[in-house]
């Protein structure tokens, strides 16, 4: 019973602090009510059991940055090999499987149990609910995860190794031509999609019901209407993605012929299944990263986020756009006219809101009063390599180009100055962002800048070039290339080891904040708004057990 | 579109800008399709480039001029609608005016009416097969495969690496200059994707299904590509090249390979008389299973478990000769194992055969002849 009258005096000085801001006022009705709460339990039980958001958040957050470190390493394996011409580590067999598994660990593995860590972490706390609406599949969800990538590393084992299709795996080289790992496979993306169909239920009547009174949908914060957005769009393609995966496998085991020419069926058929699934996913991972950057770029530019409103509208118009757009990953598999017009056309439309975005970034920037801190420098980066990879994502809609760009690693750079630079430093901007309110103490800053510029160097070092021997003619996947993108290729693999190198850092400075630090008080940045500031630092094991009354 | 013709001035004027035809930028390759694409990438680039000087110069100038430290208090507006549409209707002015000519060039693209040269181009697990189906009218009659011819040595560093490392094959697809050559594209086994920079054509096989793309290619010489869709093992090792000769040069090409074709016929057919030497099949069935077979069943005949079969020791190879041969033959479809009887000629087929089953210690002692292998194809059919 200590505990709670210590949270109670805590929230009432929170109240006295909060009511004496501008804008907000907090009624609290702590005195009336009298559950009881049990605090965490220990050891391993407290884990496994838990329904508690804050702690089904970390262990979301740490699994990502285990399956980060992971994927990472792979993708070390293959800069290795490729940092000259000729065969020198490892087998090409060898190679398809790690940029296969590269692939599905980074995307299924490390962005999006990030966002989901950080969705429920940060959104009950932000609408002042005191946990996720649906806390028991909260953890079944979590838990079936380690399970599936188990298995999916698990199959790197087997006799034949592990999936080596590419992780957008195209029948019928997933399907007649592969080996038995494609049941693995199979297996552990159905619980992966199960685990994220669960957390986007959760996400959605989280935030439908369990807003604080007052907290009115155009007061949400911008990180909770990207992840509400990108839960409508994982509810819409998850099952399509689990639709595509099951046609592999009984195409493999059971004698159907969905994506087979000889029984019928369709091998471009699969793609157009794929990516339906894929566009949006891709939209998955980068829109709680447009929520996070527009949390903290008006914290650390001291001023209103510029157009609040076009930005939940260009949110919402970018998640529709995603739904039409995805033939453009196929404007060589032979499509007529008038798809490829089409498919052009809504692709470069996707450019309109997603400038508007950037414009309302910069907007906001103009005439604040910046300071740069950790997470703002995040976030500028974002700004700046997002952009660059929007650029070349435009570049890539113009269809008669994407038939010279398509497959090569101009493509690979693309998506990785929107996912690596765009996703994963969003996400790291964010966890600095909000490290010092899960743990109460502050990061060692200047450990956390050495990783940041370490990590901006090396990062454009590492696919900034990758840009130019994709034009240049260097295809995707390939084990092995030809000499004159021998030069490029070694500096490329440099930046990438650099770039690994660099997020140990990352591991230490997480480590050492869990760990201690200076102590900070709950409003960790000055001008940070959100409720997620109003409760202690460390954010205690429960919140807003009773709603916060929001008024303006 | 004042921008448009702003950057194009931008190109013609300042060619070191486009670092055209370095390693760092697209090909502008030998077709106006190819030139028209290189074109397009540069406006859509340079528009690129002006949009991010814009953005990027009013971000940094807020970075260094709007700062705390220098003492500056925030102002305080935000919400515009007027700037919002602004921002909005801009970007969509600049989308139409790139779209106009990229529509032109896509149309322009997709036209394979009225070739003068039609080849069927055939991908399977690593190599080319071309097919000349009709010339000005005419039965083409010649077809090939067209094999990587880069050696093993090479790519595993035991021997320098020659100018063109992995580009290069042993028979080239030849086409005429200033002639409209079709493209038919499909698939024996998995998607590939046939791509030549210089001629901006990059067009996915599809098992099953045929693409059509298009090459009028205005300068003789030697054009090399890739495959560039993910198509198993040896997705890396699948190179295209294409030489383009002048239509005389071509015509003259053309007559040679028909001959070439029909002597091979009847050399394969002197060859069933003959008895061949134990030696000599050997050793040609060594350099055509290294060509043909090591890719999957490796040079040590282990193949990889789980993946590819093993032949040393295998049922096959140390089982009814016939069967060995019908499998050389038929291959397993459904399997990445392939059909040879179409790929080798008789004598290779005969000598393939011969090492598979002495090679590695299988030790058999079977000569297989050619006459055999006729036998066996005359069998079935």
């Amino acid at each position: 019973m200590n505990s709670i009258t210590q949270d109670n005096e805590s929230t009432q000085e929170q109240l006295d602090q909060i009511k004496t801001q501008e804008g907000v006022s907090i009624t609290d009705h702590d005195d009336t009510h009298t559950e009881h709460h049990h605090g965490p339990e220990k050891g391993i039980k407290r884990w496994l059991y838990t329904t508690n958001h804050k702690d089904i958040g970390s262990m979301y957050l740490v699994f990502s940055l285990v399956m980060f470190l992971i994927g990472g390493s792979m993708a070390m394996v293959i800069r290795a090999e490729l940092f000259q011409p000729g065969l020198q580590l490892v087998d090409p067999h060898f190679f398809n499987q790690m940029t296969t598994v590269h692939g599905l660990i980074m995307v299924f593995g490390a962005v999006m149990p990030a966002f989901v860590g950080l969705a429920n972490w940060m959104v009950p706390l932000m609408i002042g609910a005191p946990d996720m609406a649906l806390p028991r599949m909260n953890n079944w969800s979590f838990w079936i995860l380690p399970f599936a990538f188990a298995i999916l590393l698990g199959s790197l084992f087997m006799e034949g190794g592990g999936p080596a299709f590419g992780w957008t795996f195209y029948a019928p080289l997933s399907t007649t031509y592969s080996n038995d790992n494609t049941a693995l496979f199979v297996f552990a993306i159905h619980i992966m999609g199960m685990s994220s169909i669960m957390g986007a239920i959760n996400v959605i009547v989280t935030i439908v019901n369990m807003r604080a009174p007052g907290m009115t949908w155009m007061k949400l914060p911008l990180f909770v209407w990207t992840w509400l957005i990108t839960a409508f769009l994982l509810i819409a393609v998850m099952p399509v993605l689990a639709g595509t995966v099951t046609m592999v496998l009984t195409d493999k085991y059971f004698g159907t012929s969905f994506f087979n020419a000889m029984g019928g069926g369709d091998p471009v058929m699969f793609q157009h299944i794929f990516w339906f699934f894929g566009h949006p996913e891709v939209y998955i991972m980068i829109l709680p990263a447009f929520g996070i950057v527009s949390s903290i770029i008006p914290a650390f530019s001291r001023k209103k986020l510029f157009g609040y409103a076009s930005m939940v509208y260009a949110t919402a118009s970018i998640a529709f756009l995603s739904f039409i757009v995805w033939a453009h990953h196929m404007f060589t598999t032979g499509m007529p006219l008038a798809g490829e017009l089409f498919f052009m056309y809504t692709t470069m439309l996707i450019s309109v809101p997603t400038g508007v975005k950037v414009f309302n970034w910069v907007a906001t920037m103009w005439r604040g009063s910046l300071s740069f801190e950790v997470p703002m420098l995040f976030a500028i980066a974002f700004v700046v390599l997002f952009t660059i990879g929007g650029f070349s994502g435009l570049m890539l809609a113009i269809t008669p180009a994407d038939f010279q760009y398509h497959d090569t690693y101009f493509v690979v750079a693309h998506f990785h100055y929107v996912l690596v630079t765009g996703a994963i430093f969003s996400i790291m901007a964010g966890v600095y962002y909000w490290l010092p309110k899960w743990t109460g103490n502050m990061f060692d800053i200047a450990l956390a800048k050495w990783h940041f510029w370490l990590s901006l160097v090396s990062v454009n070092v590492l696919f900034f070039p990758m840009h130019f021997v994709g034009l240049a003619g260097m295809p995707r996947r390939i084990p092995d290339y030809a000499l004159q993108f021998a030069d490029f290729n070694a500096i490329i693999s440099i930046g990438g080891f650099a770039f690994g190198l660099s997020q140990l850092l990352f591991v230490v400075v997480v480590y050492k904040c869990i760990k201690g630090g200076d102590k900070v008080p709950a409003k960790v940045w000055d001008a940070a708004e959100g409720l997620e500031w109003e409760v202690d630092s460390p954010a205690p094991y429960h919140t807003f057990e009773t709603p916060p009354k929001i008024k303006n | 579109m004042g921008v448009v013709r702003f950057t194009l001035w931008l190109i013609l004027l300042i060619p070191q800008l486009s670092f055209a035809n370095s390693s760092l930028n697209m090909r502008v390759g030998v077709t106006d399709i190819s030139e028209n694409v290189y074109q397009l990438h540069m406006i859509i680039f340079m528009i690129c480039c002006v949009i991010g000087i814009i953005v990027f110069g009013l971000m940094f100038w807020a970075i260094f001029h709007h700062r705390k430290s220098k003492g500056v208090k925030p102002a305080q507006f935000h919400e515009s609608t007027k700037i919002e549409i602004l921002w909005t209707a801009i970007p969509f002015v600049i989308l139409i005016g790139m779209a106009v000519p990229a529509t032109k060039a896509l149309i322009a693209m997709e036209d394979t009416s009225k070739a003068d040269l039609t080849i069927k181009v055939t991908g399977s697990q690593w190599k080319w097969h071309y097919e000349y189906l009709t010339y000005q009218g005419k039965k083409g009659d010649v077809d090939f495969y067209s094999i990587m011819s880069t050696s093993q040595d090479q790519i595993t560093n035991k021997e320098g690496k020659g100018e063109h490392y992995l580009l290069e094959v042993d028979k080239p697809l030849v086409i005429p200059t200033d002639k409209k050559v079709r493209f038919l594209i499909t698939s024996d086994d998995v998607i590939h994707s046939w791509w030549v920079p210089d001629f901006a054509v990059k067009k996915d096989a599809n098992p099953g299904f045929i693409n059509e793309a298009w090459a009028r290619v205005n300068t003789p010489g030697t054009y090399r590509g890739q495959c560039a869709e993910l198509c198993g093992k040896d997705h890396g090792f699948m190179p295209v090249v294409v030489v383009a000769k002048k239509p005389t040069e071509f015509d003259a090409w053309l007559i040679e390979s028909q001959k070439e074709k029909q002597n091979e016929a009847q050399a394969d057919q002197a060859l069933l008389s003959q008895t061949l030497s134990k030696e000599e099949l050997m050793t040609l069935g060594q350099q055509v299973y290294m060509s043909s077979c090591a890719a999957c069943h490796q040079p040590t005949g282990l193949g990889i478990p789980g993946v590819f079969p093993a032949l040393k020791s295998s049922p096959i190879a140390l089982g009814d000769v016939n069967a060995h041969i019908d499998m050389v033959l038929h291959g397993t479809p459904g399997t990445a194992m392939q059909a040879f009887a179409k790929q080798l000629t008789l004598k290779q087929l005969a000598a393939i055969v011969t090492y598979e089953r002495n090679a590695w210690d299988n030790n058999m002692g079977d000569v297989v002849q050619p006459s055999q292998i006729k036998a066996r194809i005359g069998g079935d059919e």
